[in-house]
């Protein structure tokens, strides 16, 4: 399976958080509430199914997944 | 509460949805998701006369523009009414457009993020066995006006560290801005004026008591200016905290348990599968999502396609946004495990509502609590369901009989 990475765009999110609730492992949020990806981005192994749904549960289209 | 507050004046019953659209006709009010579906598949925006002027966005595409476009739409005035007075009673951040807004809205996110949450949690599951306790051994209850009605209001009086006994003073001031105040100013402005009276005491009691609590941030709270805020922008969050955080969430609740009354497959997987419970909630989110709000045009543009003119308020129905099927699939359908669901419950854009953690938090344990101890229930024949009217949508009679049918 092809590595994922993934990004919050600031200027998009508005701290809905369900990426941090559906995918607590990959997602962090600072004290606005607004969401971060965890370090760099990168999924790790066993993972990638958590960060398509959060991408796909993202109500401001704020989160990016890349296959590198 | 009282209802003896006179409606009027009333507005003549709707014969053309399309063109002539109320969303206080009592047909919208007992049952809207036929009439969207009817408005979306004639426009991606339509537009009624009533309400000196006022657009609705059909689809989710169209309300999502307009919740990002805050250059032609302003947030102003966040209710459509019949009048539109000059606006005395400001709520920032709900009522703020850019600038002034992001700098408002900092002020109240830290205390609402999901790890504050956590923390009001164990009061929440409290509150509501607390409730159940009072009502379990009836083998009935009307679950609006001995549950849900009872949840919100006692846990943001938690938070703001007034008395929970408040409470019902605070749902009647709510009732009378957010129904009745859609048609009758004098009741609306008498509402927000004794309100507004209230906190003013507690933070003139603050003052000289200082406390841990929201009140107090918010009075220690430093403006863009480096300022404390003025009491007149704390009184204004607060009116804020209370109005939005109330009847919202009752109204969020009191849906879900209308909809497991109603749906066994559904209640019985979820006391079966408690894990299921997130993804649950955020599908009754979007099935039942409660809030309306509005905006007014301030500058002529198009719409998906649709010419929108100034001088017009905007219903921003995210309610409606939620059942467009372009956006998701069997929209008219619950289904408990939905899996991608980018609903907008919560508003769009900068507006996300800032309490959408202690929301979902309260709805959640509000659900599992009742569940745990009354697993079977259903609505009670001999009763009857009544729904809320305007900008907030959810039972207010829900009348419950518990176990399994005799």
């Amino acid at each position: 399976m092809a590595k994922l990475k993934i990004h919050v765009d600031q200027g998009k999110c508005q701290g809905h958080a369900r990426c941090k609730s559906l995918a607590p492992e990959l997602f962090e949020l600072d004290e606005y509430g607004n969401a971060h990806e965890i370090g760099d981005g990168a999924v790790p192994a066993g993972l990638e199914d958590k960060a398509w749904l959060a991408q796909t549960n993202c109500p401001e289209i704020a989160i990016q997944v890349t296959e590198e | 509460m009282s209802d003896a507050v006179s409606y009027l004046p009333k507005h003549p019953p709707v014969t053309d949805w399309v063109n002539d659209f109320d969303h206080t006709d009592p047909r919208w009010t007992d049952d809207p998701f036929p009439i969207w579906d009817e408005l979306r598949a004639a426009s991606p925006i339509v537009h009624t006369e009533r309400y000196l002027g006022c657009y609705m966005p059909t689809t989710y595409e169209a309300v999502r523009a307009i919740a990002n476009d805050t250059e032609h739409f302003s947030s102003r005035r966040v209710i459509v009414r019949d009048v539109r007075p000059e606006q005395t009673a400001k709520a920032p951040p709900i009522t703020s457009d850019p600038p002034e807004h992001k700098p408002a809205k900092q002020l109240l996110l830290p205390p609402f993020t999901p790890d504050a949450m956590k923390k009001l949690e164990p009061r929440v599951r409290a509150i509501c066995n607390e409730l159940i306790d009072a009502f379990i051994a009836d083998g009935k209850c009307d679950a609006a006006a001995r549950y849900t009605k009872h949840i919100p209001v006692r846990a943001i009086a938690h938070m703001l560290g007034i008395p929970e006994k408040d409470g019902d003073q605070f749902i009647q001031w709510i009732h009378q801005i957010l129904e009745l105040g859609i048609k009758n100013q004098e009741t609306l402005v008498k509402a927000a004026e004794e309100m507004d009276s209230y906190f003013a005491g507690h933070i003139e009691h603050r003052k000289t008591h200082p406390s841990d609590d929201l009140i107090s941030t918010l009075m220690n709270a430093k403006g863009k200016d480096g300022k404390p805020l003025d009491d007149a922008h704390v009184r204004g969050s607060l009116r804020l905290l209370l109005i939005a955080g109330i009847d919202t969430t009752w109204s969020a609740i009191g849906a879900a348990l209308w909809h497991l009354a109603r749906t066994p497959t559904d209640r019985e997987r979820l006391v079966k599968e408690p894990a299921l419970m997130p993804l649950a909630v955020e599908e009754l989110l979007r099935a039942y999502s409660p809030v309306t709000m509005a905006r007014e045009v301030m500058k002529e543009t198009t719409i998906s396609g649709c010419p929108v003119r100034a001088g017009n308020m905007v219903l921003l129905s995210f309610p409606a946004a939620n059942r467009d099927p372009a956006m998701f699939p069997d929209a008219e359908k619950v289904v408990i495990d939905r899996k991608e669901n980018r609903h907008a419950a919560f508003g769009l854009g900068i507006h996300r509502c800032v309490g959408s953690n202690l929301a979902r938090m309260e709805m959640t344990v509000a659900l599992e609590e009742w569940l745990k101890r009354i697993p079977d229930f259903r609505l009670d024949p001999a009763g009857k369901v009544t729904w809320s009217e305007g900008t907030v949508r959810g039972p207010r009679q829900l009348p419950m009989l518990f176990g399994t049918t005799a």
